[in-house]
């Protein structure tokens, strides 16, 4: 469980996390009470917050949300492919990519388990990540199709409420969403962004963005999702975005 | 006493007759035939005699992610609620024909849908309308699933419905009368979507 790993060194990191996950704790969704267990929350979580460290000695986590899993398969991409293995696949793949360039990566999902939109969100808002990106694919459309929440920005309160934390990072999603999207295009992958409402993506306190990716349907062409040539393609330009964002989160104060 | 030629003009015209009766009764027969097969597979038509009215239609096109509009002559019902589900039957329609582009396969569309008045909120003028949409079990099922096509659907229905009545701000989604949490796998459908020039979500 990754969430654990992450609590090892939750001192720093529980620091700033306190007030989100104290605040998820008392707003846990009403359709799941009992559902899932919480975890418990580290005697250090309840400290009082201290200042954050400075940005270039904080580390550069990434979360990988692979939607879906177990019963729940998602879209039926093809009669040897569903959404759930396909966005599973990519998650394994992009996280070595990235591991490759020294970037440190936190996944929601390592198999075809079923996984609550509660504990992923708990997972990646335990790694304080500077980028959280979900995982998804429909036969629909062409390209990728990015979406940020549908939360309008709030201010960054020390408690956020738990099914709309992700107001408070708005607009940097929307950045993360731009940087993707330019180089999207700049590995001529057709993009269309939107907004959405939907678990966990409004629960993350990172900046996030959904990643939906489609076959390409270029000049009457199309190449399916299976295409392991556009596969490749797709990671190597999400890894791009990332380690450019990682660039200009480090120039961020 | 008859004569020969009476008597065969006599049984010439009986025979007519009862050939006509005949013929009358088999035509008859096949013309029921006829009304009665074109009346199972007679599309939803408004009385006769309601006037015909050129609609907008929020389309979707899932190449770019846009909801462009499309405009259609129909002839419309009085009756608000009958008049939207006419127009929301039309734009599923639609997208259930070869070249669409936002395909969705053949189904019921929408069972029904109702307006309810909503109390008047601080700065408002006029009181807005939650329009409650009743989809199919068929068109549910019907329904490719992705954030995308799923997302565009429901924005272009409460476009169509805002477009075509301003005073509906709020649109909720029910699948053959009961609440569904999402219409294939993403768009949620337990949440109130605010119906306005841009379409959003009301987050309770
Ligand atoms: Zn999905």
């Amino acid at each position: 469980m990754l969430w654990i790993e992450e609590r090892c060194r939750g001192l720093t990191l529980g620091l700033i996390l306190a007030p989100l996950l104290a605040g998820a704790q008392s707003n846990t969704p009403p359709s799941t009470p009992g559902k899932v267990p919480s975890p418990p929350v580290p005697a250090e979580m309840t400290a009082s917050p201290a200042a954050t460290p400075p940005r270039a000695a904080a580390r550069f986590v990434v979360v990988i949300d692979a939607a879906h899993g177990g019963a729940d398969s998602g879209a039926r991409l093809s009669n040897h492919l569903l959404e759930k293995d396909l966005a599973l696949a990519l998650s394994v793949r992009l996280r070595s990519v990235l591991g490759a360039h020294g970037i440190y990566v936190v996944t929601t999902r390592e198999s075809d388990g079923a996984v609550p939109d509660l504990n992923r969100a708990q997972a990646a808002n335990h790694a304080a990540a500077a980028a959280c990106i979900s995982l998804h694919a429909t036969t629909s459309g062409s390209g990728v199709h990015l979406f940020t929440s549908s939360l309008t920005q709030i201010p960054m309160t020390r408690f956020l409420p738990w099914e709309t934390a992700q107001g408070a990072y708005a607009e940097q999603s929307l950045r993360l969403s731009s940087e993707i999207d330019s180089a999207m295009r700049h590995a001529e992958i057709p993009v269309t962004l939107g907004r959405t409402a939907l678990q966990p993506l409004d629960s993350f306190t990172c900046p996030a963005v959904v990643v939906e990716l489609s076959p390409l349907n270029t000049a009457g062409k199309v190449t399916a999702l299976s295409d392991p040539d556009y596969q490749d393609r797709i990671v190597a330009t999400m890894a791009a975005a990332v380690e450019q964002w990682q660039r200009d989160w480090r120039q961020q104060p | 006493m008859i004569s020969r030629p009476q008597r065969i003009l006599f049984w010439t015209l009986l025979f007519s007759s009862v050939l006509m009766s005949v013929v009358l009764l088999r035509m008859r027969e096949r013309a029921l035939d006829r009304l009665l097969a074109s009346g199972e597979t007679m599309p939803l038509n408004p009385p006769t005699g309601t006037p015909v009215q050129n609609v907008t239609m929020m389309m979707a096109n899932d190449m770019d992610g846009s909801l462009q509009p499309g405009y259609q002559n129909l002839a419309l019902p009085v009756d608000a609620n009958a008049r939207a589900h006419v127009i929301l039957q039309h734009l599923l329609l639609n997208y259930a024909r070869p070249n669409s582009k936002h395909p969705i396969a053949a189904n019921k569309g929408v069972n029904e849908i109702f307006f309810i008045n909503l109390p008047l909120e601080a700065n408002q003028v006029l009181p807005g309308t939650l329009a409650v949409v009743d989809l199919s079990g068929s068109f549910v099922d019907a329904h490719p699933s992705g954030i995308e096509p799923e997302t565009l659907t429901l924005l272009s229905i409460i476009a169509t419905l805002h477009t075509n009545f301003p005073q509906i701000s709020q649109v909720r989604f029910l699948v053959d009368g009961q609440q569904r949490d999402t219409l294939a796998g993403h768009a949620d459908l337990t949440r109130v979507y605010l119906a306005s020039d841009s379409p959003g979500v009301k987050h309770l």
